[in-house]
């Protein structure tokens, strides 16, 4: 049988392997369709939204989304665009970005979105909400401040015996990703790192080092977040 | 082609903004041949002496003389720019918000561990001085702004070719290295 599949991305023609998703197949072909939540090498969950595509006129999630022979995504219309860039404002108030002291700056993949996207100002208000930072653990800290609670950290930094070292605390409006405060106490250095890595925004802040790329080099200084993989 | 009259203002802000004004270098004498100031820290002209076309504010609104300024800037200018993260977002000052202005004042005149001179453990308290707001406000939730022009502080880069824009009538086209939140 086939393994291939043509669908279309806006008009374009796509070759994809069947059971890749949208995303995956999209990226290969070097359109870019933004993401958030979706992480290299973790099964998709889709919170974000970020990827939102039309396909028969429907919302969809275009990193959940396998590909499919004969589909007709739309990805890069003005509606998207702009409810895309509503989707990163109400990120941006939703909590307390203050990108000036953030360590992330530069390499942050939603401030990176608002850059892509020319977030000038949210259209929403602020809503300075209350948060607290965690800075028990003696390799990083968690800040409440900036968490778009996307759950890389949740599927990617484990123990050996694959125990995960964050996890949501509490419910609805309330709800936090917090860091395990024993397995905090001894977090390997490596497994830090990778922490603040694999954290899309600056709510994983790997200790003692901070502020070392200086303005002008760091990632998303010079080149728009999605370039790497535009044609 | 008469000139177009720009006034300017600082208020919860660090100057930061205005410096980077200032930092657009040698292409402030083509400004200067462009543009008429009005009242702005620069020239220190304390009142509106006519409509302005440009107004542009940095800083956010932390206490009740910020509010009052930024309302005589609504009414004086016809167009009003939001330069910098505070006057956008609130900014640095705004890492207040989420502690209660009791707290606030608290620690810095009475428990900080610089304080050692208020002997009698006195709030500032004359009349003269500004209220403090319950939370630092940016300035598009006081008043309608027109333009927003991010960065802690903007790139020179970023308020000359904005300006130039404003002033000349023509669409902004900002470059993607000069549009920045820090
Ligand atoms: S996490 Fe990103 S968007 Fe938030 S303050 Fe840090 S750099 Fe800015
Ligand atoms: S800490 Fe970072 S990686 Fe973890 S959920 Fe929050 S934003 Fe996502
Ligand atoms: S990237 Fe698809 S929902 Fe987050």
């Amino acid at each position: 049988m086939n393994n291939t599949v043509k669908f279309k991305i806006d008009g374009n023609i796509v070759t994809a392997e069947k059971g890749q998703t949208i995303v995956e197949a999209a990226h290969a072909a070097g359109i870019y369709i933004p993401t958030l939540c979706n992480f290299k090498g973790v099964k998709p969950k889709g919170c974000c939204r970020m990827c939102s595509v039309k396909i028969n006129s429907r919302y969809m999630t275009a990193c959940t989304t396998p590909v499919s022979d004969g589909m007709e995504v739309e990805n890069n219309i003005d509606e998207l665009v702009d409810m895309r860039k509503s989707i990163i404002e109400l990120m941006f108030v939703s909590g307390n970005h203050f990108c000036p002291s953030c360590e992330k700056s530069g390499n942050c993949e939603l401030q990176a979105l608002g850059y892509r996207y020319q977030m000038l100002v949210p259209r929403f208000p602020f809503s300075f909400p209350q948060k607290g930072i965690d800075a028990s653990s003696p390799k990083i800290m968690k800040d409440q401040n900036r968490c778009i609670m996307c759950k890389r950290c949740m599927k990617t930094i484990k123990d050996e015996n694959g125990k995960n070292y964050f996890a949501f605390k509490n419910r609805s409006n309330k709800v936090e990703v917090v860091l395990d405060a024993e397995m905090g106490k001894t977090m390997p250095d490596d497994l830090a790192k990778l922490a603040m890595e694999n954290c899309p925004v600056g709510s994983i802040i790997y200790k003692e080092i901070g502020y070392n790329e200086p303005i002008g080099t760091r990632k998303y200084d010079k080149t728009p977040i999605g370039s790497e993989i535009e044609v | 082609m008469s000139k177009k009259i720009i006034a300017t203002t600082s208020l919860a802000g660090c100057f930061g903004c205005h410096m980077s004004i200032l930092d657009i270098d040698e292409r402030i004498l083509q400004l200067i041949e462009l543009v008429e100031f009005n009242k702005s820290p620069v020239d220190d002209i304390k009142k509106f002496t006519k409509q302005v076309d440009i107004g542009i504010i940095e800083g956010g609104c932390c206490n009740s003389e910020n509010v009052e300024v930024l309302k005589y800037f609504r009414e004086n200018c016809n167009i009003l720019v939001s330069l910098g993260e505070c006057a956008i977002m609130g900014g640095l000052p705004a890492m207040r918000n989420g502690i209660p202005v009791e707290e606030c004042l608290q620690e810095a005149y009475l428990d900080g561990p610089t304080v050692s001179l208020n002997k009698e453990k006195i709030l500032p308290n004359d009349p003269e001085l500004p209220m403090i707001l319950e939370k630092v406000f940016p300035c598009h939730e006081v008043v309608k702004v027109d333009y927003f022009l991010p960065g802690c502080p903007p790139r020179a880069d970023l308020i000359w070719d904005a300006l130039v824009a404003l002033v000349t009538g023509n669409e902004m086209d900002l470059p993607y290295e000069v549009v920045k939140f820090d």
